[in-house]
């Protein structure tokens, strides 16, 4: 098998050697969680299990939900309420669910922006990004099919508002948003596709996730200092890295529970704080709702969909160009995506040749703002489209563009990085050898 | 302040900003009227170890009963709920005599024509009897009375979502102020988000007496009224509580015993590099 070199499982008693002439499972589980992982690995490479445990916990959750929800447009919202009220711990099962998919969210963008700063997703480790990437779109699509389910206000409104989204595009749009709904409105068959499509999703996420795993085992964790892990051989291996039971497992577990001590405070103490009130009230198709929102973790996106409206010049360019096939809305939804892809596009658009942040001195200021973008765009994508939120998430859109399309690239001509540690070994003698004077002297700018 | 520090400043935002950003939502759904007003009344259920007043939800019923169940119904909320503990706890045969005031329509009588029966616990309250009274089992939660300023959502994180607060002031908001509209009349009220509400004034003060001799002030009966209202919104609201503050409590144990293996296992590899036993 390719990757780091390692000890390999050998069956110990006759039983295991049956079983593993048959069927190598114990081996694969074996390999799996011994993997040798780089042993200076700090607390931003915890959100991975947090993001398996997230999805455990909904899947979990969702069954159990499931056995008492009826998707249909007259029951849903009343089954909901039946859950809350009647169902034994019914109220824990559907609050730990909601407010799952919000923890499933920080601890994606967490671990999202950790591979932007460390260049995780450079070669060789491409296609864990683009599955990542993949995962991601899959859980964004079962989070907005999830969060119609309860048929309230913003469920309906919501669903109405981004599936609308797909009738901007031209030509086969009107019949793709059809398609979508099941009819002409948002009503029973959209109910019942987006169930049927919200139980679905998460099993192809947890596929993915067994294929992601297996991709960065493949190609070894990336770790802070962007350096890879020898592998001439198995000793040289060993000065890199430690197996990941049980030295990652236990400190990956410690961090869990303290996020989850924190999520248990918000589920029992406070459950609606993430959510909007007007889902309390049911469905009704004929009173729109004052303000439209979507949930938290959509809001940086939907702030690029609203930020290219008819008079900004690319949006005028790009419709004069097509001969109007490309108007605002449709532009809107492409800026929407795009956003998306180029973040996908990462790996090919960073020209630098140092993977981590950390030794690249004006990356880490263009980063930095990257995050602060992030948050602004959240912000004002919760902010009615006007002034003066319309030039600030036209801006801050732009920004998002022009740090992967513009800057990325760049960088990498430009900028002069610091010297990196020459092994993983040298940059943990620095940390945990103080007193010895080493024998390595890298500059450290990052701690 | 070295990266390191800002990219865990960024973090800490992270973990902040669904609420800031969701709240910000909140900001613009309910408080589209700027001069809406919501005054911060304290409740015995706020806080994370609060609970409901058991007499607090019985008076409120009382309130409920005599005035608002003229025109709004209750149609997620069973009379037997009226019998749990953590609610209002009235006793079963006082639960039976409340429902047993109520009629129902079964059709299940006089051979599947159906015909109306007295309700038992295992009804639900009527619905709505007022096309335009909206429903009040959830109304508690489906309004937030505090924004954020800027919508950060701080007001919501600090001083709750407001459901009960929103309630107590709408029902003492009213100016006095009246105007026709399209035939019907609307009433001036400082809470409601548009200014003008279709509701005419429900409370005067002393409108219901207590057998408890408790006070029957307008803002008093409204307070009981809007603690109930939170219970038929949050029935499970102390077990929820409870559930929320054991979970928390033994993952905070679990969490520090995990911390301290950690510590334990990688001792050897944190002290000096150079003398690294061997694996």
């Amino acid at each position: 098998m390719a990757g780091i070199p390692h000890d390999h499982y050998k069956p110990q008693t006759s039983g295991e050697r049956w079983v593993h002439k048959r069927l190598p499972v114990i081996g694969l589980l074996y390999d799996t969680i011994m993997i040798p992982t780089p042993k200076n690995l700090n607390w931003m490479w915890i959100w991975g299990i947090v993001l398996t445990f997230t999805l455990v916990l909904q899947i979990v959750t969702g069954i159990v939900l499931v056995m008492h929800y009826i998707p249909s447009t007259e029951t849903a919202f009343a089954s909901v309420e039946h859950i809350m009220r009647d169902v034994n711990g019914g109220y824990m099962l559907r609050y730990l669910h909601a407010n799952g998919a919000s923890l499933f969210f920080v601890a994606v963008y967490a671990h999202i922006f950790r591979n932007l700063y460390y260049g995780s997703y450079k070669e060789p480790r491409e296609i864990t990004w683009i599955i990542g990437i993949l995962m991601y779109l899959l859980m964004m699509g079962t989070a907005f099919m999830g969060y119609v389910l309860p048929w309230g206000q913003m469920s309906f409104w919501g669903a109405t508002v981004i599936t609308g989204l797909f009738g901007a595009i031209p030509f086969v749009g009107e019949s793709l948003q059809t398609w979508l709904l099941g009819g002409p409105a948002v009503g029973e068959y959209t109910l019942t596709r987006f169930f049927s499509l919200h139980y679905l999703m998460p099993m192809i996420l947890a596929g993915l996730t067994i294929v992601h795993i297996w991709a960065f085992h493949t190609t070894g964790n990336n770790n802070p200092t962007g350096v890879e892990v020898r592998r001439t051989s198995k000793e040289v291996a060993e000065r890199d890295t430690l197996p990941f039971w049980p030295y990652f497992v236990i400190k990956d577990l410690f961090a869990l529970a303290v996020i989850l001590a924190v999520f248990f405070a918000v589920v029992g103490f406070m459950p609606n704080y993430l959510g909007h009130p007007d889902n309390y009230i049911e469905a009704n198709p004929l009173a729109t709702p004052a303000h439209i929102v979507p949930e938290w973790y959509f809001l940086p996106f939907y702030a690029i969909l609203r930020a290219f409206t008819g008079d900004v010049w690319v949006v005028i360019a790009a419709s004069w160009i097509t001969g109007g096939i490309v108007d605002a809305k449709f532009f809107g939804v492409l800026a929407m995506f795009g956003a998306i892809i180029v973040m996908a596009l990462a790996p090919w658009l960073d020209t630098s040749s140092v993977r981590s942040g950390r030794y690249r001195p004006m990356f880490k200021w263009w980063f930095a703002l990257l995050v602060v973008d992030f948050f602004v765009l959240m912000w004002v994508g919760a902010m009615p489209a006007e002034e003066p939120y319309a030039s600030i998430s036209l801006i801050a859109s732009a920004y998002w563009f022009a740090y992967f399309l513009i800057i990325l690239p760049l960088l990498g001509v430009i900028e002069k990085p610091l010297a990196q540690p020459k092994t993983i070994e040298d940059d943990y003698a620095t940390h945990y050898a103080p007193n010895t004077g080493g024998t390595t002297t890298v500059v450290n700018p990052a701690e | 302040m070295t990266f390191q520090k800002i990219l865990r400043a960024g973090l800490v935002c992270l973990l902040f900003a669904p609420g800031a950003a969701l709240a910000a939502q909140e900001g613009e759904g309910g408080g589209g009227h700027e001069e809406s007003h919501i005054t911060d009344y304290s409740f015995s259920f706020e806080g994370p170890f609060g609970s409901y007043d058991q007499m607090q939800l019985q008076r409120g019923l009382q309130v409920f009963t005599e005035i608002c169940s003229a025109c709004h119904g209750l149609r997620y909320v069973a009379y037997r709920s009226l019998g749990q503990s953590g609610g209002p706890d009235l006793p079963d045969d006082q639960v039976r005599a409340y429902a047993a005031f109520y009629e129902v329509f079964d059709e299940s009588l006089l051979d599947g024509e159906g015909d109306y029966r007295p309700a038992t616990p295992t009804d639900h309250f009527p619905e709505s009897s007022l096309s335009n009274a909206p429903d009040l089992s959830l109304m508690a939660k489906a309004r937030a009375g505090f924004h954020g300023p800027y919508g950060l959502g701080i007001n919501q994180f600090v001083r709750g979502m407001g459901g009960p607060e929103y309630i107590v002031s709408l029902l003492n908001g009213y100016t006095g102020e009246q105007r026709e509209e399209a035939g019907a009349v609307l009433y001036e009220n400082t809470a409601f988000p548009s200014g003008w509400i279709a509701m005419a004034p429900p409370l005067y003060g002393d409108d219901v007496s207590f057998e408890d001799g408790s006070p029957t002030g307008q803002v008093d009966i409204a307070q009981d009224v809007a603690a109930f209202l939170m219970w038929t919104a949050e029935p499970h609201l102390a077990a929820r509580k409870s559930a929320g503050f054991v979970g928390f409590l033994m993952l905070a144990v679990l969490a520090a015993l995990l911390y301290l293996t950690n510590k334990r296992i990688w001792a050897p590899y944190k002290r000096k590099a150079e003398k690294m036993p061997a694996e």
